[in-house]
């Protein structure tokens, strides 16, 4: 019996907790890349339309931060359940990695939308209105003055977001996404096979760290400028 | 500036009956009184005023970046009051503007920066944008700097990179927005020189807004007062620095000339004598003809204060005088005569 053996049990199969690995990062990666994709034109149209800015549309607004502002206080293990129906409609099915994207992305997307009206709020006024005095059209300040110029902001929100989503899909585990979480909740709280949620408890730490660690250096790299 | 065969100036910019108010929980408050004026082809331009006084709302009349609560504004032959969106994002590309705090993209390096009008206009093509920005960088005196951040530039590097910017379109009209009000004195005066040589090679028309007498002194050929949203003074600089009207300019110029704000105070009733003020302009400074009319009348002077400088490129002197003797008023028509302009002061 070697060292590891000793000091974890019960785990006889180290493949399924590679496999949990990989369920877990493909959640984690395909519900991010929705979250951006979908939460950036959001925070994008939330700063807009927000008072005082290039086109102010207090009624939108209004309606589009209401909709976030619910989205953000439902509890995710909540979100999950009352989602489900659209979750089937969506996907055509509840459960596994699949059945896991569509509540991650409705989760993290208002979540993340805030943090890039946030980030677009920092950029200063004055190179907003340059590029107009050099006839910029609207697109063009989103796409080339904007964005270019909150990345350091909008970097580390996507880092802050993709952390989040890594606690959302270790709650998906409980209503059997897959993944990480499902391996702890199945094996370690209803097995009392605890050092499956030791195992599961240091991975989720090393992968919160690297995301933090890759996010900081990004966000360093450009914010050098 | 520039004069059409009549003789008449022509004007690159005109503003007619224009005025502005803000709209401020649910109450206008004005920002500039109804006023018209015209800007020359050609001429460096400067509109003096106090913060608060409106001058900022002024300049972005020009480009529309504030949008006048009545009246015409015309650029050229073109009213932008009139125009569209798409046209007018065409007609602002035909005019520069630099800033205060410059404004440069941070993300984007000093050669990408001078670039960017040229992309917003659709030029993509890689060889032409590195050649023109290779001459507006020469031109600014920064072609070592084409690949650093702004944010490893000085200040009056910042601005050179910004007047660089707002050349790439090749524009007919330059606004700047308090240009130098970030940069220290010497910094100061090599950006204005930079603005200078512009004007004259480039024949490109200036707008300038400043709280500083000095800078309008330096680069302008006219100027106008703005106090409180009213334009109360305007005129070519020599008149208006030499013989200021109002009391906004007065209190302008003296700041500009420490030494003639501190004769103003100067105990007068303690010299015998009229107080007259004696101002040259061009030639008549170099001319010693105050000499000559002193001998010539047997007048006695004593000089109370006096500079001698330039605005833009005209020398000028400034010389207060009490004066005593039978033949004063001789001696002022003779000074009249050599071109000498004289008021009595009051004691």
């Amino acid at each position: 019996m070697n060292p590891l053996q000793k000091l974890l049990p019960n785990i006889d199969d180290w493949g399924e907790i590679g496999r949990a690995c990989i369920d877990t990062l493909l959640m984690l990666g395909g519900s991010l890349l929705l979250t951006v994709l979908i939460g950036l034109p959001l925070g994008v149209l939330l700063y807009l339309t927000g008072k005082g800015q290039l086109r102010p549309m207090p009624k939108l607004y209004a309606v589009t931060s209401l909709l976030v502002n619910i989205l953000r206080s439902v509890p995710f293990i909540i979100l999950m359940i009352v989602l489900m129906p659209v979750t089937y409609f969506l996907v055509g099915t509840k459960l596994g990695i699949r059945g896991a994207i569509p509540p991650l992305v409705i989760g993290a997307a208002p979540f993340f939308a805030r943090l890039v009206e946030t980030a677009l709020r920092e950029v200063q006024q004055g190179v907003i209105e340059a590029s107009q005095a050099m006839g910029a059209s609207l697109w063009q300040i989103v796409r080339h003055v904007l964005l270019p110029e909150a990345r350091g902001g909008l970097f580390a929100g996507i880092t802050v977001t993709a952390i989040a989503l890594v606690g959302y899909t270790a709650m998906g585990g409980a209503i059997g996404s897959g993944g990480l979480g499902d391996l702890a909740y199945r094996y370690g709280y209803l097995s009392y096979k605890s050092d499956y949620m030791l195992v599961t408890v240091v991975l989720l730490i090393v992968l919160v760290q690297l995301l933090q660690m890759l996010g900081d250096r990004i966000v360093t790299r450009y914010k050098r400028h | 500036m520039r004069l059409s065969p009549e003789g008449h100036i022509s004007a690159v910019i005109r503003f007619v009956d224009v005025h502005k108010s803000y709209r401020v929980d649910g109450r206008d408050i004005p920002a500039l009184q109804p006023f018209s004026l015209d800007i020359a082809d050609g001429e460096v331009f400067g509109i003096i005023g106090l913060s608060g006084a409106g001058k900022s709302t002024l300049i972005r009349l020009v480009n529309l970046l504030e949008r006048p609560s009545g009246g015409t504004i015309f650029v050229g032959d073109t009213e932008m009051t009139a125009l569209a969106e798409p046209a007018l994002r065409a007609q602002r590309r035909r005019i520069g503007m630099i800033f205060q705090h410059f404004n440069l993209l941070a993300s984007q390096t000093v050669a990408d920066n001078v670039a960017f009008p040229m992309r917003l206009a659709g030029e993509h093509s890689a060889s032409v944008l590195r050649a023109r920005v290779d001459e507006l960088l020469a031109r600014v005196g920064l072609s070592t700097h084409a690949d650093k951040y702004p944010s490893q530039l000085s200040g009056g590097q910042k601005q050179r990179v910004g007047i660089a910017r707002a050349l790439a379109n090749r524009p007919s009209i330059l606004l700047c927005d308090e240009a130098t009000s970030a940069l220290d004195p010497q910094t100061t005066a090599s950006v204005l020189e930079l603005l200078a040589e512009i004007n004259r090679e480039l024949e490109l028309t200036i707008v300038l807004i400043t709280h500083e007498m000095d800078v309008v002194r330096r680069v302008c050929d006219r100027v106008a007062v703005l106090d409180a949203g009213v334009i109360v003074e305007r005129g070519a600089v020599a008149d208006v620095f030499l013989h200021p009207q109002h009391d906004t300019t007065r209190r302008f110029v003296n700041e500009a000339l420490p030494e003639e704000a501190a004769s103003e105070l100067a105990p007068f009733a303690q010299v015998p004598g009229r107080i007259l003020r004696l101002s040259f302009r061009g030639d008549t400074t170099l001319t010693p003809a105050l000499g000559r009319v002193a001998r010539d009348t047997g007048i006695d002077f004593n000089i109370l204060a006096g500079r001698i400088d330039r605005i833009k490129n005209l020398p000028y002197g400034q010389l207060t005088l009490a004066v005593q003797g039978e033949r004063v008023d001789v001696a002022m028509a003779a000074l009249r005569e050599a071109g000498i302009e004289i008021e009595e002061l009051p004691r």
